[in-house]
């Protein structure tokens, strides 16, 4: 079987299982709100401030989201002997990175255009800059989230208390994404700065460590 | 300037205390391998 | 082994006396900052020292993911944890400059900041090699070193501009401040103290971890040899 095959196979599997269940998005959904709601408690911005710091909060609220779904990617697997089989047969490793890590893009994007227009409901956003923008932020910075994100889960489940193990490896490494996506929503936002350079850094920090999760997947699945 | 000293010992105190990690670690390990000879 | 150690050991002695009284002595004042400044002799070697610790680290789990040779696992391991000792020596020196000159404790400068990252990252690697499961603890180290040290230009590129485009105090002086020659002079025997010093202190913790290793390899073979044995009866 062709990478191809076994990707989408493995994907519209995943998609269809959540579509039934909705576990995860369910889950997800209900926790960003949570975030937001605590975060408008513990800020109180003003309508002036809220553009200012809309975009770390959404941001910080997506990540920690995102969280709950990295962390049951390979639960199911886990659950079913299912890894076990994957890894046994002769399809190619990276297909079924590639699948999980573009199901969890897609569940976070979802819960991403959930959240929006409740962000700019709680926090009385305008944005100075074009939305169009914010939308391409908005499909690098998750991308760098959900990659790293399904790679570090695959380690995870690997150690004990695995999912607090998740945030506490992915966190640090992402920082500079996580710096990116923030400093460039928040630049579209307010119109104050550029957030080309950040644009820039999301996407070199996608293809590099796109790169370096497909030639190291393989090895962690097999580790053993 | 006590902020100069303060500097200089806190280097020497961290260095200090790896030290002391890891010869606690020479002794774990020494106790361990003392506990498994008993153990035939 | 155990007199080449000593010597070093003596060696090394020696040359942190000396970079002592460079640093504190025979350097001069700095115009500006005081005696203060003189933090910089021990700030700025330790950070150089973390840094080629983190590289070697780099290295060695490169290497084991390559051969799978335990003794580069343990080199590995032995690096991550010497360096973050350094780098914890880097983020403690730095407010104690900060403070006195600045006023505050800390001010999410470039360097320090993307030292802090560093410190987080390597952190997460020391916590992982505990909490993950016997066998695979190795390759997933490794993975995730590989993973931190190829964010550590990242992090420095993103932080570098972030404070370009917010500009904060900057602890240590600018990018640009000219050492006079007395103070290279004192900054590079402290470096070559701590290069010495912390080589040692890798000695002394990758014996330990490959004793600790062959005592986990002597376990595992006299549990096969027990149920051997006991298969045989």
């Amino acid at each position: 079987m062709s990478l191809g095959q076994v990707t989408s196979a493995t994907l519209k599997k995943d998609l269809r299982l959540e579509w039934r269940s909705k576990d995860a998005i369910n889950t997800m959904i209900f926790f960003a709100l949570l975030v937001v709601v605590i975060f408008s408690f513990a800020f109180d911005p003003t309508a002036e401030e809220s553009r200012r710091i809309a975009g770390g909060l959404i941001w910080v609220g997506f990540l920690f989201a995102a969280v709950v779904a990295l962390n049951q990617t390979w639960a199911r697997e886990l659950r079913n002997q299912a890894l076990d089989a994957f890894r046994v047969s002769p399809a190619p490793a990276n297909a079924l990175f590639i699948a999980k890590a573009a199901g969890n893009f897609i569940f976070v994007m979802v819960l991403e255009a959930v959240m929006a227009p409740l962000f700019i409901v709680f926090y009385n956003l305008r944005s100075v800059g074009p939305s169009y923008q914010l939308a391409i932020v908005a499909v690098l910075a998750t991308w760098a989230l959900v990659v790293n994100g399904t790679f570090f889960a695959a380690m995870s489940i690997r150690t004990r208390s695995r999912e607090v193990m998740l945030p506490l490896i992915l966190f640090p490494v992402s920082i500079p994404a996580l710096l990116a996506m923030v400093q460039a929503t928040t630049g579209i936002l307010t119109g104050d700065f550029s957030p080309q350079f950040w644009v820039a850094l999301l996407a070199v920090y996608d293809v590099v460590f796109t790169t370096v999760c497909l030639l190291l997947f393989e090895t962690v699945l097999h580790a053993e | 300037m006590k902020y100069l000293y303060a500097a200089y010992a806190a280097t020497w105190l961290i260095h200090l205390g790896y030290l002391v990690i890891v010869s606690r670690g020479f002794s774990k390990l020494r106790d361990e391998v003392r506990q498994r000879g008993f153990n035939r | 082994m155990k007199s080449t150690f000593y010597i070093l050991a003596i060696l090394a002695l020696g040359l942190l006396s000396l970079g002592l009284y460079q640093g504190l002595v025979a350097a001069p004042t700095e115009l500006t900052m005081g005696n203060v400044q003189r933090i910089f002799y021990y700030h700025v070697p330790s950070a150089w020292t973390a840094f080629l610790l983190f590289f070697v680290n780099f290295l060695a789990s490169i290497m084991y993911l390559v051969r799978r040779n335990p003794r580069t696992d343990a080199l590995a391991v032995t690096t991550a944890e010497v360096g973050v000792v350094f780098c914890t020596v880097v983020l403690v020196t730095g407010p104690l400059w900060a403070k006195p000159v600045w006023g505050i404790w800390w001010t999410w400068d470039a360097r320090l900041t993307s030292t802090l990252v560093l410190w987080l990252i390597y952190v997460s690697y020391l916590i992982l090699r505990r909490y993950a499961s016997g066998g695979q603890t190795p390759v997933l180290a490794a993975a995730l070193a590989i993973f931190g040290f190829v964010d550590v230009p990242i992090v420095y590129l993103s932080i570098r501009f972030f404070r370009t485009q917010h500009p904060q105090p900057v602890i240590g002086g600018g990018e640009n401040s000219g050492l006079d020659p007395a103070m290279w002079k004192a900054l590079l025997i402290n470096w070559a103290a701590f290069l010495l010093f912390g080589f040692l202190l890798c000695w002394i913790r990758y014996r330990l971890e490959r004793l600790r290793q062959t005592f986990e390899e002597t376990r595992a073979l006299e549990s096969l040899l027990e149920s051997d044995v006991r298969s045989a009866r």
